[in-house]
């Protein structure tokens, strides 16, 4: 696997690299160089298997992380590509070229992130949210509490507890002024 | 002004159906439902009985609480013993159990289903999710309170409450239905503006008729 990275990193510019167990690495690439690494490592260093694509908001720095999770049956190595694209303007290459099967999940994050994917098949289209007309709701500026708020109809006298201290005071009061394994008994 | 008056009256008895096509108009009536009276005292006891003896639930899972109602089907609880049955459609069955929380993309089909299903009908509301919003009281698209869209019978609570909960909810709703009390339907019939108004609010692509299917 680190032969695998040193050879990439001879081609194209891996901006971070992770290891986080054995069998699970993360790599962050240019945004401009996606489409070449992906077919790269799919063609030539056998990760043929995409699991997942996700979107990451970093409302902070303004940017959205999307992270293409691949793995390699030969290897049995999870790889995670990702790549950092402006919130502003949140417009990136669709990949359903290289797998055929990354329509529904860039279809998915349209709809939940906004990010626009051109040209992918039936990207337009509602998936899970009918009739929506608010921002997307995954942004973390979205306001959901609020949101429900002023659309569904609260009913009054709900109480809210801070778990912590309350299964603490219900359950674990007596366990807590006096420890006591079971072996003790 | 009699002129006037003549359209609002017909305004007040007849369905509008924006939302269907105008050749789509045709296929569906637009009548209001009805409010149903009892009949007479002795008549309508010997009626209500029946009814509770017999009730036969939609098999419409709606939420994880619907995987309460597997156990309830098998011998372990057998809910036959109570003489409730699963019916596959609307228009067969009596008893509509929402199951835990309702999307909108579900409140449609829920509405759709209670308005298909044949009188007298009950619901019963399973799990803290369809009277509060339980855990998913702060979600963008999950309703709080299902009884501002139909109207709820019998609320059984808890957060998956377990099969034994939902037997003593059926058994409750059998008293409440001989008692003659459980009028949901009537209820959805004297506010049905009033559910409609909470429906079409969150419901925006309002393509359905209004009541009649």
């Amino acid at each position: 696997m680190e032969d695998f990275l040193n050879r990439l990193k001879q081609k194209v510019e891996i901006r971070e690299q992770i290891k986080q167990r054995d069998d699970l690495y993360f790599i962050t690439i240019k945004k401009e160089q996606t489409e070449l690494v992906l077919r790269y490592i799919k063609d030539n260093e056998k990760f043929k298997h995409l699991s997942f694509m996700q979107a990451v908001d970093y409302l902070d720095d303004s940017k959205f992380m999307l992270i293409y999770m691949l793995y390699s049956f030969s290897r049995k190595v999870s790889l995670g590509v990702s790549v950092f694209i402006d919130r502003k303007e949140a417009i990136m290459t669709s990949m359903h070229n290289i797998w055929p099967h990354l329509w529904q999940y860039q279809r998915e994050i349209k709809e939940m992130y906004g990010i626009d994917f051109p040209s992918s098949p039936r990207v337009n289209e509602d998936f899970i949210l009918e009739s929506w007309d608010n921002m997307p709701p995954m942004r973390r500026d979205f306001d959901t509490l609020k949101y429900s708020e002023e659309t569904y109809y609260q009913r009054p006298g709900r109480k809210t507890n801070d778990p912590k201290e309350y299964m603490r005071k219900k359950l674990y009061n007596d366990f807590v002024k006096t420890p006591k394994l079971r072996d003790d008994k | 002004m009699e002129k006037k008056d003549i359209n609002e009256v017909e305004k007040q008895m007849n369905l509008a159906n924006d939302g269907l096509s105008d050749k789509e108009k045709t296929l569906f009536s637009d009548a209001r439902p009805q409010v149903v009276p009892p009949v007479h005292k002795i008549f309508e006891n010997f009626r209500n009985w029946a009814r509770a003896q017999s009730l036969w639930m939609l098999a419409f899972g709606t939420g994880c609480g619907a995987i309460e109602l597997r156990p309830l089907m098998t011998s372990r609880y057998d809910m036959s013993r109570y003489g409730i049955a699963p019916r596959p459609s609307p228009r067969q069955s009596s008893v509509f159990i929402i199951g835990g929380y309702a999307s909108l993309k579900t409140i449609k089909r829920i509405v759709r289903s209670y308005e298909q299903m044949q009188g007298p009908k009950f619901v019963i509301a399973l799990g803290s999710c369809t009277i509060n919003g339980g855990m998913y009281y702060d979600s963008y698209y999950t309703i709080n309170r299902i009884d501002h869209y139909i109207p709820v019978d019998i609320y059984v609570t808890g957060c998956m409450p377990r099969p034994e909960s939902l037997l003593a909810g059926f058994n409750k709703l059998k008293e409440r239905i001989r008692a003659g009390r459980a009028d949901g339907m009537n209820k959805y019939a004297e506010n049905f503006d009033w559910y409609k108004k909470n429906q079409k609010r969150i419901i925006k692509d309002w393509n359905m008729p209004d009541y009649n299917w």
